[in-house]
C-alpha cells in the first residue's frame, strides 16, 4: 500500500482539509443530526435542573462533576457514532478510489474533535446556567474539558468505523466497545475536573494532565496505523 | 506430539508450588499472616494473563500483515485463555481480599483496573459474535484486539501508581514487592509458580486451538 500513496499526486494536508470541509458541508445540509445532538445535550440537562430542583436547588459538587461528564460522554457517543454509519458502502467505495484511509480518519478524528469541542463548550453552558457553576478555576476546567473532547474524538472515531463494520446495532456496540477503552481516560479527566472545581494549585493536576496528553497521542497514533486495515475491507 | 518436555515441566512446577506454597514457611507479617501465600497463586495468574494477552496481540499483528484462519484461531483462542485466567485472578484477589480487608471488593484503583480489562475482553467476545462473515470478523476482531490492548493495558498498569492511594500490594510508585519483604523462600516459590502458570496459559491455548482447527476442517467438509 505505501509505494502507491508515494505517488499520489495531492499532498495528504490538502486532502485532509478536503475531507474536513466536506463533513462539514453535510452536516450543515443535514442540519436535522445536528439539531438533534443539541436537542439531546440541552434536554438531559434540563432533566438533571428538573429532578435535583425537586431536592431544592443545586447538586453538590461531586454529583455535578459526575453528571457533567456522564452527559457529556454519552453526547459523545450519538456524535461519533453517525459519522461513519451515515455513510453508505458505495459512498466508502468512492472515497476509498479518491483519497489514502490515512486522509480519512484524521479528517474524521479532526472533524469529531472540533465537533465534540463546540458541544463540550455550549453543554458547560447549558449546564452553568441551569445547575450552578461551582468552578473555581475556569481556565484548567475548560482545558481540561476541551482535552476531554478531543480524547473521546480520537478514541470513538476507531471505534464507531469498528461498529459500523459489524453494521445492525452499531449504536448499542459502540457503547459496549467504547466504554471500557474511555475508562481509564474517563478517570483521568473526572480528577483534573474535580481538581479544578476545588480550585486547586495546577501542580497538582499536570501529572495527570500530561499523562492525557499522551493517551491522546497514543490513541491516535494506533487508529492511524490501524485504519488502513479496517478500511480496506 | 513432539514437544511435549514443556507440559511435564508445567505439572511439575504448578505441583511444586501449589505443595511448596502452602507448606514452605513464610515470613510473619501482621495483617497478611499466612494469606501472604496468596502470592503464589494470585500474582502468577495476573502475569500469565498479560503474557497471554500480549500473545493474543501479537497474533492479531500477524493476522493484519498476512491473513489466515489459523492466526485468528490463535489469536482468538489466546484471548479466551487470559479471560479465564483474568477470573481466576480477580476470584483469588478477591478472597484474599475478603480476609485481609474484610470485603470482596474495594474501589481500589488496582480492582477497578483489573475490572476494566475483564469488560474490555468482554467487548472483544461480544464483536466477535456480531459478525456473520468470518474473514470481516477476523479482521474487525484483530483491529479492536491490538486497538483496545495499545489504548487501556498500558494505562491500567500506569494509572493506579500515579493515583497513589491504592491499599494493593506493590502499588504507590513501586511494582515489586519489597513492602511484602519478599524472601528468599518466598522467591524459590514464586518463580516457579510464575513460569508454571505461563506455561499453563499456553498449553490451555494449544489445546483449544486445535479443538478450534478441528471444528474449522469439519466446517470446511
Amino acid at each position: 500500500m505505501r509505494p502507491e500513496t508515494e505517488t499520489l499526486p495531492v499532498p495528504l494536508l490538502h486532502e485532509i482539509s478536503t475531507l474536513l470541509a466536506k463533513d462539514f458541508r453535510l452536516e450543515w445540509r443535514q442540519r436535522a443530526a445536528l439539531g438533534g445532538l443539541l436537542l439531546y445535550v440541552g434536554s438531559t440537562v434540563f432533566v438533571c435542573f428538573l429532578s435535583f430542583s425537586l431536592r431544592g436547588g443545586q447538586p453538590p459538587a461531586p454529583a455535578w462533576n459526575a453528571l457533567l461528564w456522564v452527559i457529556l460522554l454519552f453526547a459523545a457517543i450519538n456524535a461519533v457514532a453517525k459519522g461513519f454509519m451515515q455513510e453508505s458502502p458505495g459512498q466508502r467505495l468512492y472515497y476509498y478510489t479518491l483519497v489514502r484511509p490515512q486522509a480519512i480518519i484524521l479528517a474524521k478524528m479532526l472533524y469529531n474533535a472540533l465537533l465534540l469541542g463546540g458541544v463540550a463548550l455550549l453543554g458547560l453552558f447549558l449546564y452553568t446556567v441551569f445547575l450552578g457553576n461551582p468552578i473555581q478555576d475556569a481556565p484548567l476546567f475548560v482545558g481540561n474539558l476541551l482535552l476531554g473532547a478531543v480524547g473521546f474524538a480520537t478514541t470513538l472515531t476507531l471505534v464507531s468505523g469498528i461498529a459500523a463494520k459489524a453494521g445492525g446495532n452499531g449504536a448499542t456496540l459502540m457503547a459496549v466497545l467504547g466504554f471500557p477503552i474511555m475508562v481509564p481516560m474517563l478517570l483521568l479527566l473526572i480528577k483534573v475536573s474535580k481538581n479544578a472545581l476545588d480550585g486547586l494549585d495546577h501542580s497538582v493536576s499536570q501529572q495527570s494532565l500530561l499523562t492525557l496528553l499522551a493517551l491522546n497521542m497514543l490513541v491516535g497514533a494506533v487508529s492511524y496505523l490501524l485504519f488502513p486495515y479496517l478500511w480496506r475491507g | 506430539m513432539k514437544f511435549t518436555w514443556w507440559k511435564v515441566l508445567t505439572v511439575i512446577l504448578l505441583l511444586y508450588s501449589a505443595v511448596a506454597g502452602f507448606l514452605l514457611p513464610v515470613p510473619r507479617l501482621a495483617i497478611v499472616n499466612e494469606s501472604i501465600r496468596n502470592l503464589y497463586f494470585h500474582v502468577p495468574m495476573w502475569f500469565a494473563m498479560m503474557v497471554i494477552l500480549g500473545t493474543s496481540v501479537f497474533r492479531s499483528m500477524q493476522y493484519l500483515r498476512n491473513p489466515s484462519a489459523r492466526l485468528d484461531i490463535l489469536s482468538h483462542e489466546a484471548a479466551k485463555s487470559g479471560i479465564v485466567l483474568g477470573i481466576l485472578g480477580l476470584a483469588t484477589g478477591s478472597l484474599w481480599a475478603k480476609y485481609t480487608w474484610g470485603a470482596w471488593w474495594t474501589p481500589d484503583p488496582r480492582l477497578n483496573a483489573a475490572a476494566v480489562a475483564l469488560l474490555i475482553y468482554g467487548a472483544y467476545l461480544v464483536l466477535r459474535g456480531s459478525f456473520r462473515d468470518e474473514q470481516q470478523r477476523a479482521r474487525v476482531s484483530a483491529i479492536y484486539n491490538i486497538f483496545a490492548f495499545a489504548a487501556a493495558i498500558p494505562l491500567l498498569f500506569i494509572l493506579p501508581r500515579i493515583s497513589g492511594n491504592s491499599l494493593h500490594p506493590g502499588q504507590t510508585g513501586n511494582p515489586g514487592f519489597n513492602k511484602y519483604d519478599l524472601d528468599s523462600t518466598m522467591r524459590m516459590v514464586f518463580y516457579p509458580a510464575v513460569i508454571g502458570w505461563i506455561l499453563f496459559a499456553f498449553w490451555m491455548t494449544q489445546v483449544s486451538s486445535r479443538l478450534a482447527f478441528l471444528q474449522l476442517k469439519l466446517d470446511e467438509k
